[in-house]
């Protein structure tokens, strides 16, 4: 029977199967895991039905450990149930898989498996998370490819109704993930054949039902615990016989035969790798090609990891093995060695020790290699066959990496390929915002779907979220590709983006012959005069073909704007040969209509527009044959960066982080902070250029940046007397500085992402031209060099305001304050960072933070460069990130942590007064730090203290001079996103401000989940479109400030900059000020909102004057003193809920595609605001008998 | 009374049809016009710009961000099809006449000639009884040529009118250099209704916040005199009806359209401000008046004053200036 081909992603297959097989879904979104359960959702929003007719309801959990507990309640009620998740979701989930398992219940988890967070966070691939769940009692099933993926989830249904045996299906998160390969998709006939009906009812007559009233989860007691866990014994005996039974089904039925083991190699082969996951598809074709070359090599790929099968394993191993090299894509620091090393090591012994060894005992060592998604190629496999020659292997190696701090690393040949020529590989380099992705994302499908070729696409993302760099890698090839490595070796490269090329070397990867397009506005003439010296070496050395074309003109000509995806996508079809090329336009225009049919049809005709121009457009440029450029590339960092940039971050910005060996980075994942300001980006293609003639220097324009690249300073008029030539300055204005006082707003020109949100938020226009604004979007690259240089005279020659200085309470003062988190990697036009900007002016040299999962800690903390800084004094946010759900309890710690040493030094202090002299003393012990100046004046009195401490030769001495620091007063903050605060950290964040410990918590709030790419949380508004909310979002959002308000000693504000920027201020510092529990909540606009994001600061406004998001403060220190510490900062809504809700494309787009709902959803939204601000305004006016009257 | 007029062929039982206007939105918007006394109604206006737009916009923020970052490939679910088209227009078309008994007459203001032809065959399948075709183009370009202007105007007309079967009405603005030879042109052309007069909302200036504001102002009764004046000149001189539109809002200047020579008159800003119900108001104000002085019918009193009827003909090609400058001589002398 000839099956439907399909061009997916592993998430995808899985989500396939999954959702054909099951009744019930629970989920929580985890990277690289969230788009099985999108898929799955998606899939019931259209209607789609499993095997048995209906449709699978899926629901999304606040947190992995609440989608966990659904799945058991559902499975124990008798539903097929399943989830999708990965590394710490996984772990959240692994007392209810103890519970799952130990009650023997059928259910698959499908597991994209991702690294566990460890001495850092990453969200790529290994197996540390579901080497986590050993214990739990579940089959542990590995796939190594997308067919797999498909095959594998089938199998493992099918095997768990049998088996009573949980299984953990799992596959490498993004390596198998997000791969894009062609398989044959599993017919629903398929399905129903291998899940046996009988099976799904037995499983339901286990479920628990008052109609046969059972009882399960009970207590037990030492007397029979022991006996009656160990009944389950006979199930784990069977349940890899059961599981190769129904491979050998599978096998029958579709034709793929199976192993719990999978031998790949020479039958007499000596030298064997056993693994498991798609480094195993990297190894079958680096063995087939060594064979091939007269070696006698194989490869164990295990399916089946746990229950460990030692007699099925044993029969894989061919009798003529002499060496094992156990490949662990983990790390269990100090075990006597990784998981399957230990077991097949087990396995061996044991046999050996039974005597039913059927050959000699063979070598066997272990390695680990591809952690967090490390490259993992041939190169490195032929290297641990080597270390197999050798005559004393080296054991608990590593693979892949140098290690030259304890010398685990196995040396390889990077040269060596396994590659063959018949196999096409193209390598596309873009940004995201081109749309390059998508675009080789269905240039796969065409081929894949088609043609006979089998297609392989894997796409790199880079860590930023504004300006961000992709790479696409695409294979096409006559058998299925198992390369599971990056492409080293192009015959196609593609620049769609000029600039790139003054940063890296995009043809060292391209082979001889290869071909090179370039997208640039040079035009066929001049474009090898524009190519940097490297370049047209590289073109020369190895006779690449050179082509161009204009695709932003094209674009332009065209009505595409920026998305340049169509036109490359055209140019590559055009000159790579892979197809026919009319053939392949008419495939595109198919493709076209398929991607973008249901958003109209103009926009397909423009696509089909830009395609038909696009040939037209396209050079060949004719080679000259010598190199005429003197262009170099630009080094990735300044000479005057320190070391550890220069030698390490320098090379992770150029893609070369692979060379940085084990000794450069610090043993415990600390870094150094304020590394951005090396990373000069010049991704803005237009800046703000300062008018000062018509700028009233509020401040607003440096409040919004969410960049901090517009800064204001005030100095003194002898410092211009260096100022470069084009250094703009004016007299001060206003009272707060001495007469004479210059002014100065200044831009960091390559810096600056060109959100445009200071040009928007400017209120000063100019008299003459109204158009024009005190800031106004100019060009960067003719200014980038000159206001380089007046950034840098900016920085370095004018000094910071004295803080004691400034009128922190307003916000042209705040504005003065130097922000202490700048050029992060956050999205362009940020909502949530000119908030965790201000939080670093107002308390940056005494705050520490602690930062939940999402957004703010990937543009906070993800490397290669770090946005948190310092000043003068070298003081600074210190900052950690936990993990998602526990990060008012981090937080809290930091807490704990001060109050005790200030209270511990406060006591040495007492101890220590005659020596160090009790007037001293008691000014420290008294000290009013509740001003700049009265933490300033402390600082001062604790210098003074360590000089007396120097000389106190005692234990208490030194105990008090490593925790007098803490005698100044420290600002904790909690930062996090909505889906934190509203959802994962709800439980813990409630703890922790019920404390009534001096904590401050700012949330962002997104009403959505961000980072992962917005599903929907309990923030959502009514009637918003989110993931999991496709229909809208039919229930309001949780008012968390009202519930907050009800414990009486929270301060509670809620702020909106675009509203209300001085309220944003106040409630920062009176938050900070409270002697107890304070939570802010920001209403933060999102690039998830669909809105035009230099619009933010506008959105904003109409949020709150919708009432939509009513602003407050509420702080108890007012009830203290009699006064209502209710304080609303918003007026009466002065707009409908529509004209905020309709400019913005997650609440209009319900309108065109459910316009009855949407209308529905508008009226509740309407209704349930209006009622809202009514409480409020009933709370507000409530008069509070103050303690006077009390009396 | 009776009120009864025939419009573009349409038998109507009177002359009040309210004009495209965001009354005509909702269906229960239509089914209270029709209540107040409606004869027929003009919808809202179909933007093929705005239709473009949409699509533009959705698609922009739906693609927007995907495929640039590992952890946030998309911001927003698949939803399957969006109705961006004309559907939900041609949707509303055809629950109007589901129902209501009184004529639909369809607006559209196109921008690409495919646009024209295909909405208007659209929307005469949805079931509209007439079309009125929108059309401005505010040439603002000082090397555009005005008898280009004009042609664009016919070559649309033309267009709509060999694509479709049911009658179609242009309506007008006054800043064409010969209103009447234009009008006349369009009357060639087979244009089935002339309605005078498209009114632009111009924008105004904020001097507080150095800002152009879309001013948006309803007419008053001062307005009609511009009509007025046109239909009064055009009457008997087209074959096509004529729809007095802009500063109706009582019943005298609904009559006095009439008295000029209009087929129909156009209500929106008096609705707007006072209500649909408001129709009926003026409905029997008309026939208050009719039946006070003594006219048999309304048709008796369609055209009256026209041009071609008045005693003086030349008082409506004059400019109010000649009259002024008429008295002042007078008095001098």
């Amino acid at each position: 029977m000839s099956r439907k081909m399909v061009t997916i992603d592993g998430n995808e297959a899985a989500a396939y199967i999954a959702h054909k097989v099951n009744e019930v879904i629970a989920i929580y979104p985890i990277t690289p895991s969230s788009n099985m359960g999108e898929w799955a959702d998606a899939f019931s929003a259209e209607g789609r039905t499993n095997i048995w007719g209906t449709v699978p309801q899926v629901v999304e959990m606040q947190s992995e450990g609440g989608a966990a507990g659904a799945v058991h309640g559902a499975l124990q009620t008798g539903a097929l149930t399943t989830t999708f998740t990965a590394s710490q979701g996984l772990l959240l989930m692994i007392p209810n898989m103890f519970k799952i398992a130990g009650e023997l219940t059928s259910t698959v988890f499908h597991v994209s498996a991702r690294t566990v967070a460890t001495h850092a966070l990453s969200i790529f691939g290994d197996h540390s998370d579901v080497m986590s769940v050993r214990s739990t009692g579940w089959a542990l099933l590995a796939s190594a490819s997308v067919q797999e993926i498909m095959d594998m989830a089938l199998i493992a249904q099918a095997a768990t109704l049998e088996a009573r045996v949980p299984i953990l299906h799992f596959f490498d998160g993004f390596r198998s993930s997000h791969e894009v390969q062609k398989i044959e998709q599993l017919s629903d006939d398929d399905i129903r054949a291998m899940i046996s009906d009988e099976l799904v009812l037995a499983h339901r007559a286990r479920a628990l039902t008052p109609d046969r009233p059972k009882i399960r989860g009970t207590a037990q007691n030492p007397d029979v615990f022991f006996q009656a866990r160990e009944t389950v014994n006979p199930y784990y005996l069977a349940a890899p016989a059961i599981i190769q039974k129904t491979m050998d089904k599978f096998a029958a039925i579709v034709g793929r035969q199976y192993h719990l083991f999978d031998y790949i190699g020479a039958p007499d082969a000596e030298r064997i790798i056993v693994l498991m996951g798609s480094g195993a598809e990297a190894a079958h074709e680096t063995v087939e090609y060594l064979n091939a070359h007269g070696e006698k090599v194989g490869v164990v790929k295990v399916h089946l990891f746990r229950p460990f099968s030692v007699e099925h394993f044993i029969r894989a191993l061919p009798k003529s093995v002499k060496s094992i090299a156990v490949l662990d894509r983990t790390k269990e620091p100090g075990a006597a060695g990784e998981p399957l090393y230990i077991d097949v090591v087990t396995a061996l012994t044991e046999t050996y020790n039974n005597g039913t060894l059927p050959f000699a005992l063979p070598k066997v060592v272990g390695g680990r290699y591809g952690l967090s998604s490390k490259e993992f190629t041939p190169a490195m496999i032929k290297a641990v066959f080597d270390n197999l020659s050798q005559k004393t292997p080296k054991n608990h190696f590593t693979v892949g990496i140098n290690d030259d701090v304890t010398h685990t690393s196995l040396a390889y040949d990077p040269n060596f390929s396994t590659e063959p020529d018949d196999v096409f590989r193209g390598i596309f380099y873009g940004l995201g915002s081109d749309g390059t992705v998508g675009a080789n994302k269905n240039s796969i499908k065409i081929i894949g779907e088609e043609t006979d070729n089998y297609a392989q696409g894997y796409f790199v993302y880079d860590s930023k979220k504004a300006g961000s760099v992709t790479v696409s890698h695409l294979r096409f090839g006559p058998r299925p590709i198992r390369s599971t490595y990056l492409i080293d070796r192009a015959q196609f490269i593609a620049c769609h983006q000029q600039f790139f090329l003054e940063k890296f070397n995009l043809l060292e990867k391209a082979v001889e012959g290869a071909t090179f397009l370039l997208n640039t506005q040079a035009g066929p003439d001049k474009a090898w005069d524009s190519l940097p010296r490297v370049y047209q070496e590289e073109i020369l050395k190895k006779k690449i073909k050179f082509y161009v074309i204009d695709a932003y003109d094209v674009a332009k000509k065209t009505g595409m704007g920026v998305r340049i995806n169509t036109i490359m996508q055209t140019c590559f079809f055009a000159i790579s040969g892979v197809l026919p090329k009319e053939q392949a336009i008419e495939f595109i225009k198919n493709t076209i209509k398929k991607t973008y049919g249901a958003k109209g049809d103009r926009i397909v005709q423009q696509n089909y527009m830009a395609v038909d121009q696009t040939l037209e457009h396209l050079y060949e440029v004719k080679i000259p044959g010598k190199v005429t450029s003197t262009i170099e590339l630009r080094p990735p960092v300044p000479e005057n960066a320190p070391e550890f940039v220069k030698n390490v971050v320098a090379k992770i910005i150029v893609n070369k982080g692979d060379e940085v060996p084990v000794s450069a980075f610090s043993c415990d994942g600390t870094f150094d902070t304020a590394t951005t300001q090396y990373e000069k980006r010049n991704i803005a293609l237009e800046i703000p250029e300062w008018d000062p003639e018509t700028c009233i220097q509020c401040g607003k324009c440096v409040m919004v940046c969410p960049h901090a690249a517009i800064r204001q300073k005030a100095y003194e008029p002898a410092l211009l007397k260096d100022a470069p030539p084009t250094f703009k300055s004016i007299k001060a204005r206003g009272g707060d500085f001495p007469e004479g006082w210059i002014y100065t707003l200044q831009v960091a020109p390559e810096d600056c992402t060109g959100c445009a949100l200071c040009v928007e938020v400017c209120p000063a226009k100019n008299k003459k031209e109204v158009g024009k604004k005190a800031i106004n979007m100019v060009p960067q690259p003719p200014i980038r060099e000159q206001e380089r240089i007046n950034y840098q005279f900016f920085l370095d020659r004018i000094p910071d305001l004295d803080r004691r200085l400034v009128k922190v309470n307003t916000v042209k003062g705040s504005q003065f304050l130097r922000p202490l988190f700048e050029y992060s990697g956050a999205c362009a036009g940020c909502g949530e960072t000119p908030y965790v900007k201000l939080v670093t002016q107002l308390f940056g040299d005494r705050l520490i933070i602690a930062n939940a999962t999402g957004c703010s800690s990937i543009y906070g903390g993800n490397l290669p460069t770090f946005p948190y800084a310092k000043n003068d004094d070298g003081r600074g946010p210190a900052w950690s990130n936990s993990l998602f759900e526990d990060n008012a309890e981090f937080g809290f710690g930091f807490r704990l942590t001060f109050d005790k040493f200030n209270e511990f030094a406060k006591e040495l202090l007492v101890k220590l007064a005659p020596q160090i002299g009790e007037t001293l003393v008691d000014e420290l012990l008294k000290a009013d730090q509740s001003t700049e100046e009265g933490i300033y004046a402390q600082r001062e009195r604790v210098q003074v203290l360590r000089q007396k401490l120097a000389t106190i030769n005692s234990p208490e001495a030194r105990h008090l001079n490593s925790v007098a620091d803490y005698l100044v007063r420290k600002s904790v903050w909690i930062f996090g996103g909505d889906g934190w605060a509203y959802d994962i950290g709800y439980g813990g964040l409630d703890h922790v401000l019920a404390s009534g410990r001096n904590v401050n918590v700012l949330v962002l709030d997104t009403e959505v989940y961000s980072n992962t790419g917005g599903q929907m949380s309990k923030a959502t508004p009514l009637g918003a479109v989110a993931k999991f909310a496709a229909a809208g979002k039919p229930m309001p959002k949780k008012d968390m400030g009202m519930i907050f308000m009800t414990y009486g000693n929270i301060y509670v504000a809620r702020v909106a900059m675009g509203y209300n920027d001085l309220g944003v201020v106040r409630a920062l510092l009176e938050a900070d000020a409270y002697d107890g529990p304070s939570l802010v909540i920001a209403y933060s606009h999102c690039i998830a909102h669909g809105i035009t994001m230099s619009k933010g600061m506008e959105e904003q406004k109409r949020a709150v004057e919708s009432g939509h998001y009513p602003l407050f403060r509420y702080n108890p220190a007012l009830a203290a003193k009699g006064e209502n510490p209710l304080k609303l900062d918003s007026k009466a809504p002065s707009i409908s809920y529509e004209e905020f809700a309709y400019n913005e494309t997650r609440f209009k787009m319900l309108t065109k595609a459910d316009p009855e709902r949407a209308k529905m959803l508008l009226e509740a939204a309407q209704r349930s605001v209006s009622e809202r601000w009514k409480w409020y305004e009933m709370w507000a006016n409530v008069a509070v008998q103050g303690p006077a009257e009390q009396q | 009374m009776d009120l009864s007029t025939t419009y573009m062929g349409l038998k109507l039982k009177n002359p009040l049809v309210p004009s495209a206007s965001p009354l005509s939105k909702t269906l229960d918007g239509i089914k209270k016009l029709e209540d107040a006394g409606a004869a027929a109604v003009v919808l809202y206006s179909l933007f093929e710009e705005q239709i473009a737009f949409e699509q533009e916009e959705l698609n922009y923020f739906l693609d927007r961000g995907t495929g640039s970052f590992a952890e946030a490939l998309s911001y927003f679910p698949e939803v399957g099809e969006y109705n961006l088209g004309p559907e939900e227009y041609l949707n509303h078309i055809r629950r109007a006449k589901e129902a209501t008994s009184i004529p639909i007459i369809a607006s559209l203001n196109g921008v690409s000639a495919g646009g024209w032809i295909d909405y208007a065959k659209k929307m005469q399948e949805a079931g509209a009884d007439a079309l009125e075709l929108n059309i401005y183009f505010l040439a603002t370009d000082p090397n555009q040529e005005g008898r280009k202007v004009e042609n664009q105007y016919r070559i649309i007309l033309n267009a709509v009118k060999s694509n479709v079967t049911i009658p179609v009405a242009v309506k007008l603005h006054p800043f064409f250099s010969s209103l009447a030879r234009m009008a006349k042109e369009l009357d060639d052309d087979g244009a089935d209704g002339l309605v005078l007069f498209n009114r632009f909302y111009q924008p105004d200036l904020d001097l507080e916040n150095l800002e152009v504001v879309p001013g948006v102002v309803l007419s008053t009764s001062a307005d009609l005199r511009l009509p007025l004046r046109w239909i009064a000149i055009l009457y008997g001189k087209v074959k096509a009806s004529l729809a007095g539109t802009t500063g109706v809002h009582t019943a005298m200047d609904a009559l006095k359209m009439v008295a000029a020579g209009a087929d129909v008159v156009q209500v929106c800003a008096a609705l707007l401000k006072n209500g649909p119900n408001y129709l009926g108001t003026i409905l029997k104000g008309m026939e208050k008046w009719l039946e006070e002085k003594e006219y048999d019918s309304l048709s008796t009193l369609k055209g009256s004053m026209s041009q071609k009827a008045v005693a003086e003909p030349a008082v409506f090609e004059r400019a109010n200036y000649m009259k002024a400058l008429n008295d002042f001589r007078d008095y001098v002398l």
